[in-house]
């Protein structure tokens, strides 16, 4: 379980998460969408004891982040939205440093780094320094190496930016898969269409409140959005008041048809 | 189509330096202060020591001008050849990696435009450290030559396009090379080739042995010196040119002629430069999208560094192989070492030419003076050192601090690996630089001890040092590793472990003061409370400055947020 409770993060005057609660249970793939600047990032990153909270406490399993880090991150597996890998490492000599920072070492890391670099297609890339890999296979290298220690917890941050539509499948099967053995998954997306075809529950967050939290039917029930059907996509707009549609044709000009 | 201005084309460079600057001045004036104090000290020390030489110079009637000529027609050379170099480098940046081309590439800028603009950063990047370096320079020359108020703009007039052509130059030799090997693999062939060239400058300044010139009889030596220097007095040097435009106007016979030439050639220079911009950049930004495709293995460092480490728990052991591979597979990094190598020689070379051991025997007094001084100055080339391997390693950890903090590694491990991977070789060297000194001037058995200890508490210190002030000034967004020690921070920790050198040496004098008296005097070396007390006092420094800095770092560490 992820529970965050109270959690306030100031930047100077900037209130960048205001007292936000949250409860994720065991085995469930939570979505936790928002505006650009809405906050996602700043929670996932006290989350995941990076940056220290102004306020409030962040629960992995029954450890506290900051009183307990150690034995709190040690179930944790983190993805974030910038995939920063050290340049002059190998992907499997990073793969292998990072179990190292778990404290796992051995055949069973050895074997555990080939079965990911299979899974995202990165065999052949294995011996290659990380300064040739493109955004993707970066994204997919730092994908594995929140996976190597076997984590209870992923907290990931727009994990489909920069992926191929085949690894972005792939990584909606992984994911769906780690919350059908039980464990839990905390992901930030702006696509929607993911979060509505992935997630058990959804909040929506806006100047670093929460503003709506449940299923996406019951969110729907609750707004009374589209007369009861309507997508999350309309939901998301009514709710963070991005509904506003602009002269669009004011913005884009007339097309390029002049002469 | 109306293009934009040059201006308008660089506003991304010159708004965020001017962004800099704001954040800088918000920062309070006491950095500024430290900053123009350092600058100014260096000015004055420049201008100091060519005013002293040319004013010797001055007084020798015929030839004294002369020299005085020659020496501005070899400084300026040496300027033009670093700025060859360091121009060669900063094109690489400016015109193939930059993170502002693509905008401006898919931008309809025209290419004429693209190469003035981006000509102009390159210039500016390379060129401004050596136009400051220059002021004192020219400041001598004015002042000893009486060249009154408009020598100023006229230096400017000479200096300014001696500071295009290398610029040009440079960044022509990049677009050729850019269009034979990968850029990344240019950068790296440049960094290996700019290093060893200054280090073999460095090797052959020394071998030469110029201080022959500053010894009272040595103006024999001086026209010897001269004539075997051979002087480039080539027609076809721009450096010769502007030396001659100097010493004209310096001498009251102002010829237009070399004038021209600088302007006439830079002018040209530019056109040409223009002109292969035109045919070679377009392919040349294609190719250097291209990474070099590198295969490594990576089982020396497991081998080896691995083995030796296999007592540590397995996060601490992979940080310390993590540290090493990545120093030795950055160019950038390792070809440093060269120039290390270099100072080392020289520094040996130095101590074995002291007029110590030659003719009739130099008093012992002498010697262990020259042998506690020669601590002092080995403790401020570690301490150099340390600011440019030490000093940005938890810097360089700044873009991967979301994978650190979120693992759970113990900052103290990371500060742990980071410390005994700089303090290790810096050991290895500073016991090699003191132990072999104390050899080559013969020092007594007592001084040997005494110097090797201290050597090894101030390392400890000096590294810990580095360290610290590395984690309290940060500089999470320079890629570059050799910029980082040249920040504020890096200051500000040099000037540090100068006061702690100062103050070890200090008190260490105080015990070995002691001794030299007994020694002189005949008399049996006692080991008194006295000299007890000064040395505990030393190793206490050494030993609380180490543990204050270290936990001063890890404090600020655990306060760092991205």
């Amino acid at each position: 379980m992820i529970r965050l409770e109270h959690l306030t993060k100031h930047y100077g005057s900037f209130v960048a998460v205001d007292d936000l609660s949250l409860e994720v249970p065991r085995g469930v793939l939570y979505g936790f969408l928002g505006p650009n600047g809405a906050g996602k990032t700043t929670t996932l990153r006290i989350i995941a004891g990076i940056l220290r909270p102004t306020k409030g406490r962040v629960f992995l399993g029954g450890d506290d982040v900051h009183d307990r880090p150690l034995s709190a991150k040690s179930r944790l597996g983190f993805i974030p939205d910038r995939p920063f890998v050290y340049d002059k490492l190998t992907g499997a000599e990073f793969l292998r440093f990072v179990a190292a920072l778990y404290g796992q070492e051995g055949d069973a890391v050895e074997r555990r780094i080939s079965e990911l670099l299979e899974v995202f297609e990165l065999t052949v890339w294995k011996d290659e320094l990380v300064e040739a890999y493109s955004h993707g296979m970066r994204q997919k290298l730092i994908i594995s190496s929140a996976l190597i220690h076997r984590p209870q917890y992923i907290v990931v941050d727009e994990p489909m930016v920069g992926l191929d539509p085949k690894a972005a499948r792939l990584l909606k099967d992984i994911f769906r898969q780690f919350v059908h053995r039980g464990g839990t998954v905390l992901m930030s997306t702006h696509t929607l269409e993911v979060a509505e075809a992935m997630c058990d529950r959804v909040a929506i967050i806006q100047h670093g409140k929460i503003v709506a939290e449940g299923t996406v039917r019951e969110l729907r029930a609750q707004h009374h959005a589209g007369g009861g059907d309507a997508s999350l996509e309309e939901l998301f707009l009514k709710l963070t008041g991005g509904a506003q549609v602009r002269d669009l044709v004011e913005v884009l000009g007339d097309g390029g048809e002049r002469a | 189509m109306i293009q934009p201005s040059l201006w308008r084309v660089l506003e991304p460079k010159w708004r965020t330096a001017l962004q800099r600057l704001r954040e800088e001045r918000s920062r309070g004036p006491g950095r500024l202060l430290i900053l123009v104090l350092a600058a100014s000290g260096f000015w004055l020390g420049v201008f100091g020591i060519l005013y002293r030489i040319l004013k010797y110079f001055r007084g020798v009637e015929d030839v004294g001008p002369l020299l005085a000529g020659k020496i501005l027609g070899v400084v300026l050379l040496a300027f033009v050849g670093i700025l060859v170099l360091s121009n060669v480098i900063t094109a690489l940046s400016s015109f193939f990696l930059s993170k502002d081309l693509d905008l401006l590439l898919s931008a309809p800028v025209d290419w004429l435009r693209l190469y003035c603009a981006k000509l102009g950063e390159t210039l500016l990047h390379s060129s401004w450290m050596v136009a400051l370096m220059a002021v004192p320079i020219f400041v001598a020359y004015g002042v000893v030559f009486r060249g009154g108020p408009l020598f100023v703009p006229y230096a400017v007039l000479t200096v300014a396009p001696l500071l295009v052509l290398p610029a040009v130059a440079g960044s022509a030799l990049t677009l050729v090379l850019v269009n034979i090997f990968p850029a990344r693999r240019t950068r790296d062939l440049l960094s290996i080739v700019a290093l060893g060239a200054v280090g073999v400058l460095i090797l052959l300044f020394r071998l030469i042995r110029p201080e022959r010139l500053a010894s009272p009889e040595g103006f024999r030596n001086l026209v010897e010196f001269i004539a075997v220097l051979r002087t480039p007095t080539s027609p076809y040097l721009p450096s010769e040119w502007a030396a001659q435009a100097v010493m004209g106007f310096l001498r009251g016979k102002i010829d237009l002629l070399p004038l021209a030439l600088l302007w006439s050639t830079a002018g040209s220079f530019v056109v040409l430069g223009a002109t292969l911009h035109r045919q070679l950049f377009a392919p040349g930004f294609t190719k250097a999208q291209e990474a070099a495709e590198r295969f490594v293995r990576g089982t020396l460092w497991r081998r080896t560094v691995g083995v030796m480490l296999a007592f540590l728990p397995v996060a601490k052991r992979e940080f310390v192989i993590k540290d090493v591979k990545l120093f030795f597979r950055d160019t950038t990094q390792w070809s440093q070492l060269i120039l290390l190598a270099v100072l080392v020689v020289v520094y040996l070379f130095n101590i074995k030419t002291l007029p110590l051991h030659r003719g009739e025997s130099v008093g012992f007094f002498y010697i262990t003076l020259v042998s506690f001084l020669n601590l002092g100055l080995a403790g401020f080339v570690l301490a150099a050192i340390a600011a440019r391997f030490v000093f940005p390693a938890v810097s360089l950890e700044g873009r991967h601090m979301w994978l650190l903090r979120s693992s759970p590694l113990d900052l103290r491990a990371l500060l742990w690996s980071k410390y005994w991977v700089g303090t290790i070789p810096l050991l290895a060297l500073a016991l090699l630089l003191t132990g072999l000194t104390n050899v080559l001037l013969q020092v007594q058995p007592f001084m040997m001890a005494m110097c090797l200890v201290t050597i090894v508490g101030l390392t400890f210190a000096i590294a810990a040092l580095a360290l610290g002030f590395g984690a309290l000034f940060p500089q999470f967004e320079t890629e570059n590793a050799a910029q980082i020690p040249t920040s504020f921070g890096g200051l500000v920790y040099m000037m540090a472990a100068i006061a702690v050198l100062a103050a070890v040496i200090f008190c260490l004098w105080q015990g070995v003061f002691q001794y030299v008296r007994a020694v002189y005097l005949g008399r049996p070396v006692v080991i008194d409370a006295w000299m007890i007390w000064w040395f505990a006092a030393a190793a206490g420094l050494c030993a609380g400055v180490t543990a204050a800095a270290l936990r001063a770092g890890l404090r600020r560490m655990e306060r760092f947020e991205f």
